[in-house]
C-alpha cells in the first residue's frame, strides 16, 4: 500500500519541483511572459489548465476509490450485479464536458482573430514592420528603412511590432517564447505575426520547425530598446558604409576582401546577402546563433571549417593563416554600431 | 491431427499459411521486432539529450533517428501489433472459421513486411530518411540523400498491405458473423476494429496519393510542391494530415477496444453503456477526419479556418469522456482481479486522461501558437500513444497470450514489468510538458547549457532507462514463460472471461469452431455460463469443413513489390550496379506474374472430413 502511494505521489512531487520556481531561463521560458501576446497565451493556458486539472482530479478520485474498494477478495466467487448502463449518468458526463468546452471556445475564437495580422506593409503603416526570412540555418531581418540585419533583431519596447515571415529554402518557424507564439516561415507564402515586449532586454528566439541537420542551432535574439535608443540604432545602421568600417582594422579588411567574404556577407548596403549580414557583427552576443562571440578560437574554427560547427550549412571552408585570421577577427569585431557603453 | 493432408516442413508451412491465427502470430513477431528497433533508437536519442551540447549523435544521425523512430513506431510497430490481435481475435470473437479472404490476409502481411524491409534497407544506402515522419516538403525534397526515396516507396508498399487487410476485416465483420451475432452484439474490440478498418480505407488512400506525388517529385522531377514553378508546399501538409490525423484514431480505437474487453473480464461486470460506447467510437472516428488542420494552426491558414478546426477538435473530448467514464463505471461495483493485464488496462484510464486533457489544451488555436512544435506536443502525443496504445497492447498481450501460445505469461515478472514501465513512462514524458513551455522546440538534437533545460532533460532520459529495463523484463518473461510458463492446454477459458474466443478449445484447431456457435446475447460465453451449461450451443450439425489451401504466392508477390520499389529508388542512385529498369522489370514480373497465377489457377481448397472433426471433438471433450 505504501509503495502504491509512493508512485502515485511521483507526479505530484514533480509538480512541486516545478512550482518551487523551476520555470526555466528568464527571457526564454513562456512561463514568465514578457509581452502582451505571451501574457494572453499564458493566461489562457492557465484557464484551460485549471479546467483540465479539475477533470483529471475527478477521474483520478473515482479511479482511486475503485482501486481501493472494488478489489476481488481471495475466494470470493460471487458475481457482481450486471448493469447495462445508466442513461442519466451518461447524459451528465456528456453535458458537463460540453459546458466546460464552451468556456474554452470563447477565448479560442477571439484570440485567433486578435493574433491574426496580414502580411502587407500597407496595412501596418503606423507600426514597425520587419521582414523576416528564414535560411538554413540563420535569420535575415529586413527593415523598412532599407537596411538588413542578421541573427539579432532590434525592436522598440511597448509597441506591437509586425513581423512578415518568409523562407528562402525550407520551412522554418519563428518563435520567441517569452514574447509570444510562433508562426511558420514557408517558401512561397507570406505570413505575419505581431509581438510586443514590455521591458527592454534580450529575448531568446528559436526555429521551431525541423529544417535540417542544424535545426537545433538556429537560434536568434530579439533585442528590445526604448524608442529613442531604437531610433538611434536605426540611424546608425543606415549610416554604415563598408569602406568606412575598414579604417578601424585595415589589415583584416584586406583578408576579408581577399577571401571574397563580401560575396555572401553584406556590410552596410554593399555586397550580397546570401549569408548573414555582418553590418553589426561586433554587437552580437553569439555568432552562428549559438557560439560565444568572444571565443577567438571557436570563431577561427568556424571560418576554417563551418561544417564542423553547424552541419549542413551553406558556408564553404576557408583556408586562412593564423596571422590573417587574427586580423580578420579584429576586423569583424570592429563592425559595431552600438556604443561600447550600451547596457546589454 | 492432420493425416488428411500432406505434412509440410515447418518453415514452408509458415511461409505459405493463410490461417488467420498464424498470421496474427507473425504480425505479433514482426511488430515486436520493429518495436524493439524503434525503441532502441529512442534510447539513443534520449542519451544524446541527457546533457546540453552532447556529441553522442550528429544532427544528421539524430534526424534520421527521429524520422525512423516515428515512422516505424506508427506504421511498422503499432499498426501490425494491433493487426496481430485483430487477426487472431476477430474471427474467434464473431464465431467465424477464418477471415473472408484468407489469401488476401496473407498477402497483406507479406506486403506490409516487404514495405517495412524496404524502408529499413535505407541504412545500407547512406542512411535513413531525415525529414521527420511527416516528411514536410521542401525539406523532404532534398536530393542529396536516398533516405526519403526509401521512405516514400517503403510506406507506399506497406500501405498497400494495410489497406487490403483493412478491407478484409470489413468484409469479415459484415459477412462472417455466427448466427445470432448481430452488429449490436459485437464485442467492443470487433466494433473498434471495424471502425478502424473504415478509417484505414479512407485515410490510407490520401496517403497513397500523397506519397505518389512525393515520389513523382523526387524521382521524376515533377513540380507539385515547388512554389517557383507554381506549386504549393502547404498542400503536402493538408494531404499528409488528412491521413495523419485519422491515423491516430486508427491506432487508438482498437486500443480502446482491447481495454473494453479486458476491463469487463477482470471486473466480472458487463461493459457499462455498451451502446454509448459503440456510438462514441463512431463519433470519434467521424470527428477524427474533420480536424486534420489542427496540426497546421501555425501555418497561417487564417483565423476562420483555425477557429473551426479548433472547436471541432475540442469536441472530440466529449465522446472520449463518455468512454472514460463508462470504463470507470464498468469497474465500479465490480470484483476486480488486478493481474498484469488488468493493471495495464486499468492504469490506461487515468494515463489516457492525462494525454487527453493536454489534447484539449492544444486545441485552443491561439494558445497552440505556444505549444506547437515544442516538447509539450511530444509529451502530449506520447501520453496518447504510449499511455494509450502501448498500455493497451501490453494489456492485450497478457490477456490473449494463453489463447495464442497455449501458456500464460509469468505474473510476477509481469508485475515487475508493469511497475518499471509505469515509473519510466511518467518520468520520461511528464517533465517534457514543462520543457516545451520553457522553450525547447521538438526535433532538436541538442540544446545549449544554461537555458534552464538541463535538469528535466536529464530526468526524461533516466525515465527511458526504466522503460528499457521494463522491456528487457518483458523479453525475459516471454522466454521464461515459453519454457516454464503455466500451460493452459485443454483449459479453454483461463480467465473466466465473457466473449466467444474463450469458447474455443486451447490450442485452437485450424477450423476454430467444429460447429458454428449459436449466439444468444452480448457476451455470449458469459450468457451460457449463467443461463446455459457454460458451453456454446451449436448452430449446425457436425459436417465436413471447407478450408483454404496455403499458398506461396503472397511471398512471391511481396518480393516483387520490394524489387519494384527498390528499382525505382535505384533511378536516384549515382552509380547503380545494374540498370534500375532491370530490377523494376524483375519486380514487376514477380508481382504481376504472381497475381496472374492466382487468377488463372483454380484453387478450391480442401475439406476436413467429418470423421476428423468428430475425433477432435471427442478428444477435446465437446460436441453435441
Amino acid at each position: 500500500m505504501l509503495k502504491n502511494l509512493l508512485w502515485r505521489l511521483t507526479p505530484a512531487a514533480l509538480v512541486l519541483v516545478f512550482l518551487s520556481g523551476c520555470l526555466g531561463e528568464e527571457n526564454l521560458t513562456a512561463l514568465d511572459p514578457k509581452g502582451e501576446a505571451a501574457q494572453w497565451i499564458y493566461d489562457n493556458m492557465i484557464l484551460s489548465l485549471v479546467i483540465m486539472t479539475l477533470v483529471s482530479v475527478i477521474v483520478f478520485a473515482i479511479f482511486f476509490i475503485i482501486v481501493v474498494k472494488f478489489r476481488r477478495k481471495e475466494g470470493d466467487d460471487e458475481l457482481p450485479k450486471q448493469v447495462h448502463g445508466n442513461t442519466a449518468m451518461e447524459i451528465t458526463w456528456t453535458v458537463i464536458p460540453v459546458l466546460l468546452l464552451i468556456i474554452l471556445f470563447i477565448p479560442t475564437v477571439t484570440g485567433t482573430f486578435e493574433f491574426h495580422v496580414d502580411a502587407d506593409p500597407a496595412e501596418h503603416e503606423d507600426a514597425v514592420y520587419i521582414n523576416v526570412t528564414g535560411h538554413q540555418y540563420w535569420w535575415q531581418f529586413d527593415y523598412e528603412e532599407g537596411f538588413t540585419a542578421g541573427q539579432e533583431v532590434y525592436i522598440p519596447v511597448g509597441e506591437r511590432v509586425v513581423f512578415e515571415l518568409n523562407a528562402e529554402d525550407v520551412i522554418h518557424s519563428f518563435w520567441v517564447p517569452a514574447l509570444g507564439g510562433k508562426i511558420d516561415n514557408i517558401p512561397g507564402v507570406s505570413n505575419a505575426l505581431w509581438l510586443q515586449a514590455e521591458e527592454p532586454g534580450v529575448y531568446l528566439g528559436k526555429c521551431a520547425e525541423l529544417c535540417g541537420p542544424s535545426h537545433a542551432l538556429m537560434d536568434f535574439k530579439v533585442i528590445a530598446l526604448e524608442r529613442d535608443e531604437y531610433d538611434q540604432w536605426v540611424d546608425d545602421m543606415l549610416a554604415v558604409e563598408a569602406e568606412e568600417t575598414a579604417a578601424n582594422a585595415e589589415a583584416g579588411y584586406e583578408v576579408f576582401q581577399e577571401n571574397a567574404c563580401i560575396n555572401c556577407h553584406a556590410i552596410g548596403g554593399e555586397g550580397m546577402a546570401t549569408g548573414p549580414t555582418l553590418t553589426n557583427f561586433g554587437d552580437r552576443q553569439k555568432f552562428a546563433g549559438v557560439y560565444d562571440i568572444d571565443d577567438d578560437e571557436e570563431l577561427a574554427n568556424w571560418i576554417r571549417n563551418p561544417e564542423e560547427l553547424k552541419q549542413g550549412n551553406n558556408m564553404p571552408p576557408h583556408d586562412i593563416s593564423d596571422d590573417d585570421m587574427e586580423d580578420l577577427i579584429a576586423y569583424l569585431r570592429s563592425l559595431q554600431v552600438r556604443p561600447a557603453d550600451a547596457d546589454y | 491431427m492432420a493425416s488428411y493432408k500432406k505434412e509440410k516442413g515447418v518453415v514452408w508451412d509458415w511461409l505459405t499459411t493463410v490461417d488467420h491465427k498464424k498470421l496474427g502470430i507473425m504480425y505479433l513477431i514482426a511488430g515486436t521486432l520493429f518495436f524493439l528497433k524503434a525503441g532502441l533508437m529512442a534510447v539513443f536519442m534520449r542519451i544524446q539529450l541527457i546533457m546540453p551540447e552532447n556529441s553522442f549523435l550528429t544532427g544528421q544521425t539524430f534526424n534520421e533517428f527521429i524520422t525512423m523512430h516515428g515512422t516505424i513506431m506508427l506504421f511498422l510497430a503499432a499498426t501490425p501489433l494491433l493487426f496481430a490481435f485483430m487477426n487472431f481475435v476477430i474471427p474467434l470473437q464473431i464465431g467465424a472459421r477464418d477471415v473472408a479472404f484468407p489469401f488476401v490476409n496473407a498477402l497483406g502481411f507479406w506486403i506490409f513486411l516487404s514495405g517495412g524491409l524496404l524502408l529499413s534497407t535505407s541504412w545500407f544506402f547512406g542512411g535513413g530518411p531525415d525529414a521527420g515522419w511527416t516528411a514536410y516538403v521542401p525539406l523532404s525534397l532534398n536530393e542529396e540523400q536516398l533516405g526519403l526515396d526509401f521512405y516514400v516507396l517503403g510506406l507506399q508498399v506497406s500501405g498497400i498491405g494495410t489497406l487490403i487487410s483493412a478491407i478484409n476485416f470489413l468484409v469479415t465483420i459484415i459477412n462472417m458473423r455466427a448466427p445470432g451475432m448481430t452488429m449490436m452484439r459485437l464485442p467492443l474490440f470487433v466494433w473498434t476494429s471495424f471502425v478502424t478498418s473504415t478509417l484505414i480505407l479512407f485515410a490510407f488512400t490520401p496517403l497513397a496519393a500523397g506519397l505518389a506525388l512525393l515520389m513523382l517529385e523526387r524521382i521524376f522531377d515533377a513540380q507539385f510542391f515547388n512554389p517557383a514553378a507554381g506549386g504549393n508546399v502547404v498542400i503536402w501538409q493538408h494531404i499528409f494530415w488528412i491521413f495523419g490525423h485519422p491515423e491516430v484514431y486508427i491506432l487508438v480505437l482498437p486500443a480502446f477496444g482491447i481495454i473494453s474487453e479486458v476491463i469487463p473480464a477482470f471486473s466480472r461486470k458487463r461493459l457499462f453503456g455498451y451502446t454509448a460506447m459503440v456510438f462514441a467510437t463512431m463519433i470519434i472516428a467521424f470527428l477524427g477526419f474533420m480536424v486534420w488542420a489542427h496540426h497546421m494552426f501555425t501555418v497561417g491558414i487564417g483565423p476562420v479556418a483555425n477557429s473551426i478546426f479548433a472547436i471541432a477538435t475540442m469536441t472530440i473530448a466529449v465522446p472520449t469522456g463518455i468512454k472514460i467514464f463508462n470504463w470507470l463505471f464498468t469497474m465500479w461495483g465490480g470484483k476486480i482481479t488486478f493481474n498484469t493485464a488488468m493493471l495495464f488496462a486499468s492504469s490506461f484510464v487515468p494515463t489516457f486522461v492525462l494525454g487527453g486533457v493536454t489534447g484539449v489544451m492544444l486545441a485552443m488555436a491561439p494558445v497552440d501558437y505556444l505549444y506547437h512544435d515544442t516538447y509539450f506536443v511530444v509529451a502530449h502525443f506520447h501520453y496518447i500513444i504510449v499511455g494509450g496504445i502501448v498500455l493497451a497492447l501490453f494489456a492485450g498481450l497478457f490477456y490473449w497470450y494463453p489463447k495464442m501460445f497455449n501458456h500464460k505469461l509469468n505474473e510476477k515478472l509481469g508485475v515487475v514489468f508493469f511497475i518499471l514501465f509505469t515509473i519510466g513512462f511518467h518520468l520520461t514524458f511528464f517533465v517534457q510538458h514543462f520543457l516545451g513551455l520553457m522553450g525547447m522546440p521538438r526535433r532538436v538534437y541538442t540544446y545549449l547549457g544554461g537555458q534552464g533545460l538541463d535538469e528535466f532533460n536529464m530526468i526524461s532520459t533516466i525515465g527511458t532507462f526504466f522503460m528499457s529495463a521494463a522491456v528487457i523484463v518483458l523479453v525475459i518473461n516471454i522466454v521464461y514463460s515459453a519454457i516454464k510458463g503455466e500451460r493452459v492446454i485443454g483449459i479453454n477459458d483461463p480467465w473466466d472471461a465473457r466473449t466467444l474466443e474463450w469458447a474455443t478449445p486451447t490450442p485452437v484447431p485450424e477450423y476454430n469452431f467444429a460447429q458454428t456457435p449459436q449466439i444468444r446475447s452480448l457476451d455470449p460465453l458469459f450468457y451460457e455460463k449463467v443461463h446455459g451449461d457454460g458451453t456454446m450451443k451449436p448452430a449446425e450439425p457436425v459436417d465436413d469443413i471447407h478450408m483454404p489451401n496455403g499458398s506461396i504466392l503472397p511471398v512471391i508477390i511481396s518480393i516483387g513489390l520490394y524489387f519494384l520499389g527498390f528499382g525505382l529508388i535505384m533511378l536516384e542512385m549515382a552509380e547503380p550496379i545494374v540498370s534500375p529498369w532491370i530490377v523494376v522489370a524483375l519486380g514487376g514480373l514477380l508481382t504481376f506474374g504472381g497475381m496472374a497465377m492466382r487468377s488463372l489457377k483454380d484453387d478450391h481448397g480442401y475439406h476436413i472430413p467429418k470423421s476428423v472433426v468428430k475425433a477432435d471433438l471427442k478428444k477435446l471433450g465437446g460436441g453435441k
